[in-house]
């Protein structure tokens, strides 16, 4: 378990860091979730993997530890609210700038999508 | 006076809740009203807080009665009371220069500001790491949306890649404090403080791996060398009574910086005891070095002064460095300085630049401006502190910085690097001021709008500071010691965090 745990979220790191360094607010946006969904699993995680374990004193003779599964569940909900602003604000850098690059002004020499992009506005 | 060490979380969290609510919420002229007292009343508060703590050294507000290290607690010592008072005089100077005028140009500006100086206070106040995190969520995401205030392409853009950054910034500080849950077991910074020496061989990689990301995210926050570039172009681009909040964001990064790694990683660590010194030297120097270029090659007032506070981060962190209590006093007083005056600059660098056309704040040739004089009297003190001319509390502020790195291996690389960063400031700032005053073209603007007198008083209130800081040198300094030696010897902090008898029975 430990294992497939371990890996989940390196790919999912990994990916995230990848789509982040991209030039494109679209993608950077899908790498930042999917870092803050790495993230989630690892704060879980550091309470050490268990199963059959309830997270209350007293109702099984294991239990595991509540701790990260607050701390998950509070840096779940300020994802979402930070997910949701860097969408808005994806979608008001389109609208301001005329094109979806992180920079503003995507290179010329890139392949043909992006000069339609910059015709078309 | 029991329950002091929350107000000034509870001050600004309510006033912002209200102002959002019926009465208040679609008239500015009622959001200003109310705003401005509460804001006194937070300087208030923040300063019975601090002399509270002068007196008997801090205190433990324990949340909700639950036992630390299980509940949450905020402690109040000298350092953070420090840090809360420092906040609320630069918000009402802020706050007052909004009020001129700056806030009409988008919405819920008040709001927001109270928000983020909530963050502030709470990042300042709280004594576990993960609450760190959630007050640093909750000042950044007041100020992404007040950095976008006002809108224009301009800000839009410097937003981008400040909410990306900061977003990647606030991942890997799960990360990090994932790590060190799962090495030390305890996310309070007092109890993780007394858990690290225990640690067993296994597990001191691992904490040392969470130390050094958290110290990877701090310096975003602080904009330490590589992780810099973002700082100039946004604070340039945000509105001014926003930048000169934001002066206190940086230190923030400082701040954490001086807890973590003093308290957690400090001396007392056993094996992992000042792992980040190493790195933090060189990056801190490079962060002069390369905030002095900036400086020099800035195109406008407001560049430049991005660049400052990028140097004042720089020789902040070079104290850190040094690790003893003469250069932690020196960074803190240095502290108070920087960011009174970089918020007066920024707030400066916006009146020159509304009275001087289209040319704004660059350094090119301009029609005259209407209150040449005061401005000019204004940007000459503020200069002469910042760069650290002798009268005022700049030059203290360095002296005391440059004293305490004497008689270390260091101070070979230490001064050069400090003082000819003030060389560079001092001619990219006196350029700045013969540019801007004297080669002037053309008779003013006739038919302008006269500059509103608030907007004279809040940059003279956080100019007067200077002055201020120098002639209490005294007092200042002796807080600042006892502050820093209350920081590096973990016995009399440890009797203030740990819980006395009846102390948790609210």
């Amino acid at each position: 378990m430990e294992a497939i745990y371990a890996f989940c979220v390196g790919i999912l790191t990994t990916c995230g860091f990848f789509l982040v360094l991209r030039g494109r607010t679209f993608t950077v946006v899908i790498g930042l979730t999917l870092l803050s969904y790495a993230v989630n699993l690892f704060l879980f995680a550091s309470g050490r993997l268990k199963l059959n374990g309830a997270a209350v004193l007293g109702q099984s003779a294991e239990y595991s530890d509540p701790l990260p599964q607050a701390l998950v569940l509070t840096a779940i909900v300020i994802g979402f609210a930070m997910t949701a602003f860097v969408v808005i604000l994806a979608m008001r850098s389109r609208a301001d700038q005329g094109n979806d690059h992180v920079d503003g002004n995507p290179p010329e020499q890139l392949p043909k999508y992006s000069a339609k992009d910059k015709r078309g506005n | 006076m029991q329950h002091l060490p929350i107000l000034p979380i509870l001050i600004p969290m309510l006033a912002a809740v209200v102002m959002l609510l019926p009465p208040l919420s679609h008239s500015i002229d009622r959001h200003r009203l109310f705003a401005v007292p509460v804001m006194l009343l937070l300087v208030v508060s923040s300063a019975l807080l601090l002399l509270k703590c002068h007196h008997n050294g801090g205190q433990m507000y324990v949340l909700g009665g639950w036992q630390p290290p299980f509940g949450i607690v905020l402690v109040a010592d000298r350092l953070s009371a420090l840090m809360v008072l420092l906040t609320s005089v630069l918000g009402l100077g802020a706050q007052l220069y909004a009020c001129a005028g700056d806030d009409k140009e988008g919405m819920y500006f008040h709001p927001l500001f109270m928000f983020q100086i909530m963050g502030v206070n709470g990042a300042f106040l709280t004594g576990d790491i993960f609450n760190l995190f959630v007050f640093f969520e909750v000042l950044l995401i007041a100020s992404y949306a007040l950095l976008i205030h006002g809108g224009g392409k301009q800000k839009t853009k410097a937003n981008v890649h400040y909410v990306v950054l900061n977003l990647v910034g606030s991942s890997i500080f799960l990360f990090a404090l994932g790590t060190l849950y799962g090495t030390v077991g305890s996310l309070n910074i007092e109890d993780m403080a007394n858990k690290v020496p225990l640690l067993g061989e296994q597990e001191q990689s691992l904490a040392k791996a969470g130390g050094l990301l958290l110290l990877v995210v701090f310096g975003l926050k602080a904009a330490l060398l590589p992780l810099h570039f973002w700082l100039p172009k946004t604070y340039a681009a945000a509105s001014a009574p926003v930048a000169a909040l934001f002066a206190i964001m940086t230190k923030v990064g400082v701040y954490s910086i001086l807890r973590v790694h003093t308290t957690i990683f400090g001396e007392g660590a056993g094996a992992l005891a000042d792992i980040t010194i190493p790195w933090l030297w060189p990056l801190a120097l490079l962060t002069v070095a390369f905030g002095a270029v900036g400086v020099l090659a800035s195109p406008s007032l407001r560049l430049t002064t991005s660049n400052l506070v990028v140097v004042s981060v720089g020789s902040l962190l070079l104290a850190v460095a040094m690790q003893r209590e003469a250069a932690t006093s020196a960074a803190l007083y240095y502290m108070l300085h920087s960011t009174l005056i970089t918020g007066a600059l920024f707030l400066l660098s916006d009146i020159i630049g509304k009275q001087r056309g289209k040319a704004e704040d660059r350094y090119v040739i301009a029609r005259e401006m209407k209150h040449a004089k005061v401005i000019g009297i204004a940007f000459f003190i503020a200069a002469l502190t910042v760069v650290g001319m002798p009268p005022l509390s700049g030059f203290v502020g360095k002296v005391l910085i440059l004293q305490a790195a004497q008689g270390m291996q260091e101070m070979v690389w230490v001064w050069p690097v400090v003082l000819l960063a003030g060389l560079a400031s001092l001619v990219a700032l006196s350029r700045a001021g013969t540019t801007i005053f004297w080669r002037a073209a053309g008779g003013d603007g006739g038919n302008e709008d006269r500059v509103s007198p608030l907007k004279f008083i809040a940059v003279a209130l956080l100019l007067f500071m200077s002055p201020l800081l120098v002639i209490f040198g005294g007092p200042v300094t002796h807080y600042t010691q006892l502050a820093a030696v209350q920081l590096h010897e973990r016995g009399p902090q440890t009797e203030v965090t740990l819980p006395q008898e009846g102390a948790n029975e609210y």
